[in-house]
């Protein structure tokens, strides 16, 4: 919703002091946003996904040029820069996702699930990449995952949402010591029950799943 | 306005560079072209119509047209997915500009498309009667892809998920381009047919081609034009609607 790609059904909110609904152009602006499924065009080359990202966002020429060169160094990704991204592995791919979402400078950057089926080395690499730019573009970094530990060493300040509603947030420490637990695991267990959630599939997973047969069966 | 050239960009250095689609998608107008153009040459000649090849010529190229126009549009579903075009619809563009570079890119690709397919039946042996009617041929060619590539844009806009796909395939673009008169002309059918022939603006669109390569037609070019550039017209206002509707 805060990404103006849905409609709240009540309530109001904001980013950046900005309502999104009346305000749409000027939040997208602001922020950044790398989705859990793949945004990149395989077809073009790192390069040119960052510059088309750049022409959408109005980053002048000059700035767009410096800002790729910077963020592709940064995120390791500038020696590859003229490969098709369908050549890139997962993690790469997330990277230059990632790097893409800091390009037009936003105070804010959304990440859905980024880490999701990536290896503990590439998680851990993108994580100190993230934390990096957080730290030089004092830029917000909001993000969702489902691995407890990663929330626990990444996140200044954590949100357990369970069935829709916000049950509990604060920084981690606070959350172990309002549970009086020692993980943020089980934190999250002693909050939300150990009940396994089972929602029934959305078209979007059936789209998923597809594309997961497409691409094993593209592999061999 | 650059919103709508980098899109028009991206869909054709996405089709230069994928040229192993490029051969495939030229297999199956080849087949017909050659198959049923010398396979049926020699029925069509003892009819009293003339050649088969030189009637189906203009077809073919229609049906490349339509098909590559209507799939660039149903590629929305995909794309809006797992390509690049939900980076797009969270950037801050007017999602018209978005509709109309897509829409444009389309065009530009299926014409290419089309123009491949006049260039391989020029090979294999056929003749337009007229080339200085070409330029008009290749407005004809605009016109098909634009009420497709729109009516692409809309359907893919409201699709959820890939079994909607199969549906469309067979119970919309393939009667489309049954009932064109893309492979028979469009005389003598009973009430039916004819009403059905008339209603599919393909129709339209291979009648205008043929009566520019070919100097023969059912309609006139003018009334060719007129309902290819209303139902074009109908479809993008449609299409540009159905997309403006897109929640991820």
């Amino acid at each position: 919703m805060l990404t103006t790609l849905l409609k709240p059904t009540s309530g109001v909110m904001e980013l950046d002091g900005l309502n999104p609904l009346t305000h749409k152009n000027e939040v997208r602006k602001r922020f950044g946003i790398v989705f859990q499924d793949p945004s990149l065009d395989g077809d073009l080359t790192a390069q040119e996904n960052m510059d088309f990202h750049g022409v959408l966002y109005h980053v002048p020429h000059k700035l767009r040029k410096h800002r790729t060169e910077e963020l592709l160094k940064i995120f390791e990704l500038w020696d590859r820069r003229g490969e098709q991204v369908k050549k890139f592995s997962g993690g790469m791919k997330r990277r230059l996702e990632i790097a893409r979402g800091f390009l037009h400078t936003p105070r804010i950057l959304f990440l859905d699930e980024p880490t999701l089926g990536l290896d503990p080395q590439s998680r851990n690499q993108l994580w100190n990449h993230v934390k990096e730019v957080n730290e030089a573009e004092k830029v917000t970094v909001f993000l969702t995952t489902h691995y407890m530990d990663e929330a626990d060493r990444v996140a200044h300040r954590i949100g357990v949402i369970d069935h829709g509603k916000l049950v509990t947030q604060g920084t981690p420490a606070e959350i172990k010591e309002q549970t009086g637990t020692t993980s943020l695991e089980d934190a999250f267990l002693k909050l939300t029950g150990t009940t396994i959630r089972d929602e029934s599939a959305s078209a979007t997973d059936t789209m998923r799943q597809f594309a997961k047969m497409w691409q094993q069966g593209g592999k061999r | 306005m650059t919103a709508i050239y980098v899109l028009w960009l991206r869909e054709l250095k996405r089709y230069t560079r994928s040229r192993s689609q490029i051969i495939a998608s030229l297999g199956q107008p080849m087949l017909y072209l050659l198959v049923l153009g010398f396979g049926l040459g020699s029925v069509f000649q003892r009819a009293g119509f003339g050649s088969y090849l030189q009637f189906i010529a203009p077809g073919i190229i229609g049906m490349s047209v339509l098909f590559s126009s209507i799939f660039s549009g149903l590629g929305l579903l995909w794309d809006r997915q797992f390509g690049f075009l939900k980076e797009m619809l969270v950037a801050p563009v007017p999602r018209i500009e978005i509709m109309i570079g897509r829409t444009l890119g389309g065009m530009t690709v299926s014409v290419i498309q089309g123009l491949l397919v006049l260039i391989i039946a020029l090979i294999v042996g056929f003749r337009p009667v007229n080339w200085g009617h070409f330029p008009m041929a290749i407005v004809f060619m605009l016109g098909i892809s634009l009420v497709f590539a729109a009516l692409g844009v809309a359907v893919g806009s409201s699709l959820q998920d890939m079994q909607g796909f199969q549906l469309i395939m067979n119970f919309l673009v393939m009667p489309i381009y049954f009932l064109s008169g893309a492979m028979f002309p469009l005389s003598g059918q009973g009430w039916a047919l004819k009403i059905a022939t008339r209603i599919d603006p393909l129709s339209y669109g291979i009648d205008g081609m043929r009566s520019m390569l070919l100097g023969s037609s059912t309609f006139s070019p003018v009334t060719d034009i007129v309902v290819l550039a209303c139902a074009g017209a109908v479809l993008l206002v449609v299409g540009a609607y159905r997309f403006s509707k897109i929640e991820i």
